[in-house]
């Protein structure tokens, strides 16, 4: 019979359809899981309304709890509070960087001014000379940026 | 809810199928420049703020549906529904014009947005407030995103400015409609399901006025123009595009994929 804890493992070896080195439960959409005799609720709170990994994400969360032995499956969506990517897991801030993102900053930093640029370091040479050429990247999450000093471009995971 | 509706629901309805809709057509709008932005960054960043748009409009749809208890999900509210049956602010049906132009108008209904966000956080339509909690999270990076295009045009080259000035003139007379008063508006606020919109217009104002100031862009004088979306009466321009976006529902009724 699975468990909620066991439930919560599986959920970290999902990986996110945009950036498969970290987690759904890393990136800290899941907000709760109940199991009950190997009924299995999961409640997710998505991230961006645009973003098109929703969908991929419900289906991945099912299909690995019912492989893992999960008698039913029942995703809730809870939009408040809403997402923020304060919820992300400590652990997939390096993994973020490793795979050539830059983690967000705190979301707090987000009401900013006009001209405001947050500072952020390249992943490849962690240079703070670097220069936002987009307010969105590949994925409305992130922006894109290059390094002054070492040139290459980078991502941005957005604090939000 | 029930099946007949009182006017207090009917107004409801009404309000959040405003918002719903403002949403859905610059959404479409904004698709309309995939694989025509000038740099393939904006290219890119056009289309996510489109994505953000349809995807508040997708759940205001489905809440609306809710509301109005006539068993109609966000494909027949969007797909299935005459012009005039559509409650969109004019501003976002106009064509897009050139990259300016559309960057602009992003500028001014994204500055608009965000107080109405804000205020709606605090609805008592819990579903409108968490949709507006997670939705102004959005519009902020809408926001910054058009400002620092408006700044650059605007106090760019002779060619920018005089592009952005013509803009502004075109689209400054559509921003009335944003504040005009409503008794849907008077319903809502009467039931805290949201702001009357005429209360928005001194922080809609206190955004954009500075942002135009440093973008080198003279206000233009306020006219007796107004437009009526929100009411659905719409411009030309709402009939032509919408038999694109509908194109496969109407021609595969209830479709999927």
């Amino acid at each position: 019979m699975l468990t909620s804890a066991q439930a919560w493992v599986i959920l970290h070896r999902v990986p996110d359809p945009e950036i498969p080195v970290i987690s759904v439960a890393e990136l800290g959409i899941v907000r709760e899981v109940r199991a009950n005799a190997g009924d299995v609720d999961v409640v997710l709170t998505p991230t961006y309304s645009g973003c098109p990994a929703t969908e991929v994400i419900e289906r991945s969360i099912r299909d690995a709890l019912s492989a893992a032995g999960a008698r039913s499956v029942r995703i809730e969506t809870r939009l408040a509070p809403p997402w923020t990517t304060d919820w992300i897991e400590e652990t997939a801030r390096e993994k973020l960087r490793a795979y050539g993102i830059a983690p967000p900053g705190a979301a707090a930093g987000t009401e900013q001014p006009l001209a405001f640029m947050p500072r952020v370091e390249c992943t490849h040479c962690g240079s703070s000379n670097t220069e936002r050429l987009s307010q969105y990247g590949s994925t409305a999450c992130k922006a894109l940026y290059r390094c002054r000093d070492c040139l290459e471009p980078f991502e941005y995971f957005k604090p939000i | 809810m029930n099946a007949t509706l009182g006017a207090a629901s009917a107004a409801h309805v009404e309000y959040v199928l405003r918002i719903a809709d403002s949403s859905l057509i610059l959404g479409q709008r904004l698709a309309e420049w995939c694989g025509h932005g000038p740099v393939i960054e904006e290219d890119i960043a056009l289309t996510n703020v489109a994505l953000d748009l349809i995807g508040q409009s997708r759940l205001l749809l489905t809440h609306a549906g809710k509301l109005e208890g006539r068993g109609r999900d966000e494909d027949q509210l969007a797909f299935l529904r005459s012009e005039p049956e559509f409650r969109n602010l004019a501003i976002v049906e106009l064509p897009n014009g050139d990259f300016g132009r559309t960057i602009l108008r992003n500028f001014l209904f994204a500055a608009f947005q965000r107080p109405l966000w804000q205020a709606l956080a605090g609805s008592a339509d819990a579903d409108l407030a968490a949709i507006a909690g997670k939705s102004a999270k959005e519009t902020r990076y809408h926001l910054q995103h058009a400002s620092d295009w408006v700044v650059r045009l605007g106090d760019g080259t002779q060619e920018s400015h005089a592009r952005m000035q013509q803009a502004l003139d075109l689209l400054w007379p559509y921003t009335a409609e944003f504040f005009s008063p409503s008794p849907t508006d008077e319903v809502a606020a009467a039931t805290s399901i949201g702001p009357a919109w005429a209360s928005l217009e001194a922080d809609w104002e206190a955004a954009v006025r500075p942002v135009l100031d440093v973008a080198t862009l003279k206000l233009p004088a306020r006219t007796p123009f107004g437009s009526f979306g929100k009411f659905g009466r719409h411009t030309e321009h709402l009939g032509h595009l919408l038999p694109e976006m509908q194109f496969l529902q109407r021609t595969v009724p209830g479709g999927s994929w």
